[in-house]
């Protein structure tokens, strides 16, 4: 059941989960009525009984409604929500499986987000940690909604990390929030420096950026300090950590920024 | 980009407010879209025109107000109006903005019959 829009509605991936999505909501927007009146107050001259009615509703407020759900749950459980965000195949799934390796006796789960296929929740089950597969068929991004049932499906235990692969999109996942606790956009060194400069969205919406395949940057042209000028260009507030999901150059900095994130998210519901 | 989502978004709005207002057609429905939004305008013009057919906004003129972009500048702490996402400093030139304004996407309001 979903906790916001009490639909019950399920779009995970599976056997038995294939079902369609109808939407069948109840608005939370607030609508002022004035009678009569046009934009600047000035009276509607035909009186046709054309009437201006105030919105001022995000055009994403559903989405924000649920993710404002998702953030309350994860709260009360204690839990860390980490929304990595990427291009496709700049190693999400390496890097995720890596760390689960790392991370102990911490409890954890993970949401995948594709278009298709089952193969990255495989990857992770691999693992033996819980993963949920939610396919978004045409869609571009993982919204709150998916997120929220995914998050029902997890059972997810007091004080875990939740991850949460997004699709690969540097575009569209930017505008959607989920309930994470940080976005962390992954950037691998051969997608080329001016990425950040041709999609700022997603660096300004991200905390950390991991700067992923540094083993590959020399045998390409790689300039990693250009990577991180542009990445401080665009966010200047931004972490930046050089990585290797492969040879697990800079992974215990990556486990140690999570930990400390969790530490803090803790102390601050404490406090 | 996901301006499919956006006109999904825009026409739950129209039929949640059709059914607490009950009006039967909406005439004019006016955005507000910040200048950093992403936004990409004639897509979700397109957009608008499919997802509202069979609805109360079905043929109804869709207007765009752009919100301008602000940025608070890291360099010389001021709040500043920026025409593009990574334009320097209108006044000390220094390169480190943080935008504070401009990635709005609101219904602002409609026309109704
Ligand atoms: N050399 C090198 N290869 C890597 C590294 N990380 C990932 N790869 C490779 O990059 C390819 C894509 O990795 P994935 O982990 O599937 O990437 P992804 O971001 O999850 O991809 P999508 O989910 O399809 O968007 C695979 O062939 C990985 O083995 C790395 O640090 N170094
Ligand atoms: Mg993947
Ligand atoms: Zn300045």
């Amino acid at each position: 059941m979903c906790t916001v829009c009490g639909c019950g509605e399920d779009r995970l991936a599976g056997p038995g989960h294939e079902h369609g999505h109808d939407h069948h909501h109840h608005g939370h927007s607030h609508a002022h009525l004035h009678f009569g009146t046009g934009a600047a107050g000035v009276s509607v001259g035909d009186m046709s009984q054309a009437r201006l009615i105030e919105i001022e509703t995000d055009i994403l407020a559903k989405n924000d409604a649920h993710a404002l759900g998702n953030r309350r749950v994860l709260r009360a459980l204690g839990a860390y929500a980490v929304n990595l965000v990427s291009s496709p195949g700049s190693g999400k799934t390496t890097l995720l499986v890596k760390t689960i390796g790392m991370m102990g006796d911490s409890p954890l789960a993970v949401i995948e987000g594709d278009q298709q296929t089952e193969n990255d929740a495989d990857r992770i089950r691999a693992t033996g940690a819980p993963a949920v597969q939610v396919n978004t068929g045409k869609g571009c991004h993982l919204d709150g909604h998916m997120v929220g049932h995914a998050m029902d499906h997890l059972n997810l235990k007091p004080g875990s990390f939740l991850f949460i692969e997004n699709v690969g999109n540097l575009v569209c996942p930017a505008a959607f929030d989920l309930g994470e606790d940080a976005k962390v956009a992954i950037l691998s060194v051969t997608e080329g420096e001016d990425k950040p400069l041709k999609y700022p969205d997603m660096f300004t919406a991200a905390k950390l950026a991991i700067l992923n395949k540094v083993d590959l940057a020399p045998y390409t042209d790689a300039d990693l300090d250009a990577y991180e000028a542009n990445l401080r260009r665009v966010n200047p507030l931004i972490e930046i950590l050089r990585v290797s999901a492969r040879t697990g150059e800079g992974m215990e900095a990556w486990v140690r920024w999570l930990k400390s994130r969790h530490a803090a998210k803790t102390l601050a519901k404490a406090g | 980009m996901h301006e499919m989502s956006l006109a999904e978004g825009i026409r739950q709005i129209v039929d949640d407010q059709a059914k607490a207002h009950g009006f039967s057609a909406v005439r004019v429905l006016r955005l507000e879209i910040g200048r950093f939004a992403g936004v990409e305008k004639e897509a979700l013009a397109f957009c608008f025109d499919v997802v509202m057919r069979g609805g109360p906004a079905e043929g109804a003129i869709l207007e765009m107000i752009d919100l301008p972009g602000r940025a608070m500048c890291c360099d010389c702490s001021t709040e500043v109006e920026i025409a593009d996402r990574l334009d320097p400093c209108p006044l000390c030139g220094g390169g480190r903005l943080v935008p504070v304004a401009g990635d709005e996407m609101r219904v602002k309001d409609m026309e109704v019959v």
